[in-house]
Parts: C-alpha cells; sequence; structure tokens
C-alpha cells in the first residue's frame, strides 16, 4: 500500500473510532444555520438573500474548528516526526492528511447543505448550485488551512491564532463560492464562478501542501 | 558511515554542546552517554536531519546532510523519544500504518512475528492505550525486526523495559551490528552491551 | 564576482549591519522629513480646491501614500522572507519582523484616512469599496504576521514560519484583490475613487509623490531603527554586543 493511502487509511480508521470530531463540525454548522434566523426573523424574503453568504460562512466556520487537530496529534505522539522521515516526500503525505481531513469535515459539510437551505427557502437549482460550491470550496478550505495549522504548531494560543491567519485567506474562496450561488439565485450564470474556485482549488491542491510540508519541518525544528 | 565534526547546538540563547565530532562505521554501537539537559536527543535530532546544526556538519556515507545527494532518509529507521504511536489503533494496526507510511510496508504476518519475538504476541490486537508504558514501547520497538534500513537512531530505547525485554532489544541490536548495520542510542541507564560499543559522554 | 559575493555576505552578518544602518537611519529620518514637509505644504496649501470635493478631499495626500506603502512594505517582507530562505540568513528574517509594525502602521493610517475621507464625502465611516476592503484584508494579515512571530518562542522558528507566512500572504494578495473587486463590481458598492470626477492638477500630483517619498523614507528610517534593536537583543551574548552596551 502506497504512503498516501496509509496515512489516509490510518486517519480514517482514528475518525471512526473516535467519532465525536467528525459530527462537532456539522453540529456547528446545523447551529449556526439555525441561529441566523432567530437572530434575523423569520422573513422568507430575507432569508433568501442571506441564506448563500449565511452557509458558506457557517461552512468555513465549522471547517476551521476541526483544522487545529488537524497536525497537533501527530506532532504530540511522535508521528508527525516518523512522516517526516518517510521515504514518501512529506507534500504527499499532507496531501493524504488534508483529504482526509476533507473527508471527514468538508464533505459532510457541503452534503448536509441542501438540508440546510430547505430552512432558508432556497428552490432546487439554488440548492444544486450551494451544494457543488461547497463540493469545489470545502477543499480549497482545507488545503488553505492545513498551511495555517502547520503554522501554528505547538504555539501558544494557537487555535485563535490559526482562525487569524486563515480567515484573510479564505475570502476569495468565500466571494467566489456564495458569489455562484447568488448568481443562480438572480438568474444569471454562475459557471463562472464555479470555474475560478476549481481554478483555486488546483492551485492550492498543488502548492499547499508543499508549503504545509515546509511549515510542519519549521515546527519539528 | 556516519560521520559527525564539530557540531554545536544552540536552544534559545547558550550553547548545548559544542565541537562534537565522532565517526560511525558499518557494524559499530555507539552509546551517548550523558546526564538529563545536556543535549543528547537534541544531537540525535540533528543526526536525523530535522534540525541543522549550529555549527560543524554531519555527513552519511559522505554525502552533507540536506543536501539532494544524501540519502539518510532511505537508509535512517529512527525512534524518537515519544512513541508515534496511535492509541485507538491497536499493536498490529499500529506497526503496520508505520511501516507503510515510511515507505517500507510490511506483511501483516511479518508484523505479527516481529510483535511476536517481542512477547506481544497475545496483545497484537488490543488497542494500545490498554498497554502498559513497557508493552507499549516494545511495539515501538518492534519496527527494528520488520524494518531494513542500516543506521538505526534510537532514542532511550530501554526506557521502561524489564531486565528481559533489556536483554531482547540488546541481542536485536547485536545482531543488527552483525548483518553490518550501525546503531546509535541514547541512554542514561547503563547498558551492559558485552563490550561491543563504544561510549561518547556529552557534556562536562 | 567571488568578491562582491564575499562582501554581499559580510554585510548580512548582523555584527556588520549595525553600524551600517546606524549611520544610515538619521539620514533617512531627516530626508522624510524634508519631503514630507514640502508635500504637506503642497497638498495642504498649494493644491487648489476640487471642484467636486471641496477641502475634505485633501486628505487624500496622507490616504494615497499610506495605501501605497502598506502594499510596498508588505512586498518588501516577502522579499527578505524569500533572501532569508534562500541565503539562510539571520538578518532577513531581522528584516522582515522590523519591516512588519510600520507596515501594519500604514495600513490603519490608510483605514482611518479612508474614513475620515469617506465620511463629509459619503456619510458614513466606512464603505465597502474594493480597495478599501483589500486594505481591511492586508491589516489583518500584518496582524497575523505580527501575532505570529510574537508567539513563537524561539527566534530562529519564528523568523521562518513568519517569513513563510508573508511569503504565502504575498502570493494571495493578488488573488484576494481580484476577488474583491469581483464581489464589490457584482454587488455595486460605492467606489472611493481619487480621480473620478476631476482631473488631477499637477500639483495635487507631485504633492501625493512627495508624500509617497517621504513615507518611503520613513520606512526605510523605521526599519533600520527596529532592527538594530532587534540585533542587540538576539545577538546579546556576543562579546561585540557586550561592549557596544556598555
Amino acid at each position: 500500500m502506497s504512503a498516501f493511502m496509509a496515512v489516509l487509511q490510518r486517519d480514517l480508521r482514528l475518525a471512526l473510532r473516535r467519532k465525536s470530531e467528525v459530527l462537532t463540525a456539522v453540529f456547528f454548522f446545523v447551529v449556526v444555520a439555525t441561529l441566523f434566523p432567530l437572530a434575523i426573523g423569520p422573513e422568507p424574503e430575507t432569508l433568501r438573500k442571506i441564506a448563500p453568504g449565511i452557509l458558506w460562512v457557517g461552512a468555513m466556520l465549522a471547517s476551521l474548528l476541526s483544522l487545529g487537530r488537524l497536525f497537533a496529534p501527530d506532532y504530540q505522539d511522535g508521528s508527525l516526526e516518523q512522516m517526516a522521515l518517510s521515504q514518501a516526500p512529506l507534500p504527499v503525505l499532507v496531501a493524504a492528511k488534508v483529504t482526509a481531513h476533507w473527508l471527514l469535515s468538508g464533505l459532510p459539510l457541503a452534503l448536509l447543505s441542501p438540508l440546510l437551505a430547505v430552512q432558508f427557502g432556497l428552490d432546487g437549482p439554488t440548492m444544486g448550485v450551494l451544494l457543488l460550491s461547497l463540493l469545489l470550496g470545502t477543499p480549497l478550505l482545507s488545503c488553505i488551512g492545513a498551511v495555517g495549522a502547520a503554522l501554528t504548531l505547538g504555539v501558544r494560543g494557537g487555535e485563535v491564532l490559526l482562525s487569524l491567519l486563515v480567515l484573510p485567506l479564505y475570502i476569495p474562496a468565500l466571494v467566489f463560492g456564495s458569489g455562484a450561488v447568488e448568481a443562480q439565485q438572480s438568474g444569471l450564470a454562475y459557471s463562472a464562478h464555479l470555474s475560478i474556485l476549481m481554478a483555486m482549488l488546483l492551485m492550492a491542491g498543488f502548492f499547499g501542501p508543499w508549503a504545509c510540508a515546509v511549515a510542519l519541518r519549521i515546527a519539528l525544528e | 558511515m556516519l560521520s559527525a565534526s564539530h557540531i554545536s547546538c544552540v536552544r534559545a540563547d547558550y550553547t548545548l554542546f559544542s565541537g562534537v565530532s565522532f565517526d560511525l562505521a558499518p557494524g559499530e554501537c555507539l552509546h551517548l552517554e550523558g546526564g538529563n539537559g545536556v543535549g543528547k536527543t537534541s544531537l540525535l535530532r540533528i543526526l536525523a536531519g530535522f534540525a541543522p546544526a549550529a555549527q560543524g556538519e554531519v555527513r552519511w556515507q559522505g554525502q552533507l546532510l540536506g543536501s539532494s545527494a544524501c540519502r539518510l532518509a532511505q537508509d535512517l529507521l529512527y525512534l524518537g523519544h515519544q512513541l508515534a504511536l496511535k492509541e485507538e489503533l491497536n499493536a498490529l494496526e499500529n506497526l503496520q500504518a508505520g511501516a507503510a507510511i515510511a515507505g517500507t510496508p510490511v506483511m501483516r504476518e511479518a508484523a505479527l512475528a516481529a510483535l511476536q519475538q517481542l512477547g506481544l504476541g497475545s496483545r497484537a490486537t488490543l488497542p494500545v492505550r490498554v498497554l502498559s508504558q513497557g508493552q507499549k514501547r516494545r511495539v515501538a520497538l518492534a519496527r527494528l525486526v520488520v524494518q531494513t534500513q542500516p543506521l538505526w537512531l534510537l532514542d532511550e530505547p530501554f526506557v521502561a523495559l524489564d531486565g528481559p525485554a533489556q536483554q531482547l532489544v540488546v541481542s536485536l541490536m547485536q545482531a543488527h551490528l552483525a548483518r553490518g548495520g550501525m546503531v546509535l542510542f541514547t541512554s542514561h541507564q547503563p547498558v551492559d552491551f558485552a563490550g561491543r560499543s563504544r561510549s561518547y559522554r556529552l557534556g562536562a | 564576482m567571488e568578491q562582491l559575493r564575499i562582501r554581499w555576505f559580510q554585510w548580512a552578518a548582523p555584527q556588520s549591519f549595525y553600524p551600517i544602518a546606524g549611520r544610515w537611519w538619521p539620514f533617512f529620518a531627516a530626508l522624510a522629513a524634508g519631503l514630507a514637509l514640502v508635500g504637506l505644504y503642497l497638498g495642504f496649501f498649494v493644491a487648489p480646491t476640487d471642484f467636486q470635493q471641496g477641502e475634505g478631499y485633501r486628505i487624500i495626500f496622507v490616504h494615497v501614500p499610506a495605501s501605497w506603502m502598506s502594499m510596498v512594505i508588505y512586498l518588501a517582507m516577502a522579499f527578505w522572507a524569500f533572501l532569508g530562505f534562500t541565503f539562510n540568513t539571520r538578518l532577513s528574517g531581522m528584516m522582515t519582523q522590523a519591516l512588519a509594525p510600520t507596515g501594519a502602521m500604514f495600513t490603519f493610517l490608510s483605514l482611518w484616512t479612508g474614513a475620515l475621507w469617506g465620511k463629509p464625502m459619503w456619510g458614513t465611516w466606512w464603505v465597502w469599496d474594493a480597495r478599501l476592503t483589500s486594505e481591511l484584508i492586508l491589516f489583518f494579515l500584518y496582524m497575523g504576521y505580527i501575532a505570529l512571530t510574537s508567539a513563537i518562542d524561539d527566534p530562529r522558528r519564528a523568523d521562518r514560519a513568519g517569513g513563510l507566512l508573508a511569503l504565502v500572504g504575498a502570493v494571495n494578495v493578488p488573488i484576494i484583490y481580484f476577488s474583491v473587486k469581483w464581489w464589490n463590481t457584482l454587488h455595486q458598492g460605492a467606489s472611493v475613487s481619487v480621480t473620478k470626477g476631476s482631473s488631477m492638477a499637477q500639483t495635487m500630483l507631485w504633492a501625493m509623490l512627495l508624500m509617497a517619498l517621504a513615507f518611503w523614507a520613513y520606512s526605510i528610517a523605521m526599519a533600520l531603527y527596529r532592527v538594530r534593536s532587534i540585533i542587540l537583543q538576539r545577538e546579546r551574548h556576543a562579546r561585540w554586543v557586550q561592549e557596544v552596551v556598555a
């Protein structure tokens, strides 16, 4: 079995035995999506208008929650050292960890979004675009967030610092992701937004693990 | 052949150690001695390539550590202070995952045999968190049986092991040396190696 | 060529750079003061009253150069970070850290002057204009860098982690700017433009240019001054520092 698959399999297996972590992100997303109508008022027109933004920000924050645990356990128990010494390139192993993170937090969020969209009164096609935008956006968030997680490994106050570092970098994804949904709502073409999102995902997917590996080696010194 | 020349290490503000030089040839074993806090683990991590030395250089097979020609990653087996074990996985899963992640996967039978050799045959499928400290260390040390890298850097391998287990590890090391491997280990406990190892004392 | 390389690396040693910085920062500070005086005079007294915006527009002589400097300094930080990773010199990390507070200050200044400008013009303290929003995000990037480097105890790790963050940020700044512009045009937001609706008089351009140069000289002076403290602090166990301090 290749090293990439070994890391992926191990992380997934660990998550299955420690289910609470997966559920935290999902539950947070649900709570956020429920709190906003309560705070703003149930008027359907307003809700429909703010839905893309709320759902996207909710997914972002939920994804951010689980980033703190991406590398920290491995750093603490010595597994990260072993990964750095592997014959497989560290960026490949990082890519496996990021993939596992997405499968465990990003993907459930994306799949859950149509259900939450019902609470905001979005129609079918819009829900479809929302799902698509989150399917493209959540892996992008995982890639970018991983770099932040690597930089703040073992640092005092790391979790809060992680949010500060990563949120500015999330903004392009947010703009184009929620923009796609809004475009669909207004009856405009959303493909440009999604194409840009895809392009960003490809770039982040390629350069992110590499930057992450550099940051991890800095943390291991 | 591992060679270190005039290595110095700086931690925060002060110099931990300086002027450390030694060579390790195939078939040789080096016991790094020294009290707590003198920098044994730091030196080991420099040799493993995690951190650069403040001064001096380390060479593996004549190639400078960190250069593209250096093949240390393929030839090194490093067992650090932390055991790199996942508590929720069992011993067998840990061993197989660890080997696969290192790029040198092992078959299930080989892994089981290794755990057997370290006296953990009956506990191979228990989650690691229920094992004792000594048993956990033996799971980590099982990698010595299944992996074939020539250079072993072991940080405190004998901690929490009882007499027979220590003897077992020593015999594993001796077998490795007989095959032409190299071992460098730290320990602040005295270890009976039947005179086959050199000592290097770190610190005053 | 070899001679030049050796000399460059000599300057890159903190011990050699310390007196160089000490000699040059007063010069840049004086230059900054001089240019600022002329620039402010031109901007506040000589430049004509704007046809549409009255007197209040004059804040742009601080706002626009501050925005420019906030971007330039971030690029400078990324440049030094890049040097640090390539040549592994200690001074590069120190320079990046020395530049950060000044860059953050200019970003902050740009945001405040933007607000002060916006209030009389548009009646609100904050406008979600593409440029202002990008400035705000740049401010967060600066804060992130400063927070990260302060939180890490080990100076070498702080330099390297901060350097990587600066590089990642620098690569992302165009992407962020582009996405914010897109977002702004999509939602037909307000545009706080300097040149919209009026042609720029010559004096206005000169004033802005002089202020930009003044800020640039000020940044260099502050960075050189600050890096001296950083050098002293980092190298405090070296003998030359003991002699300097004594």
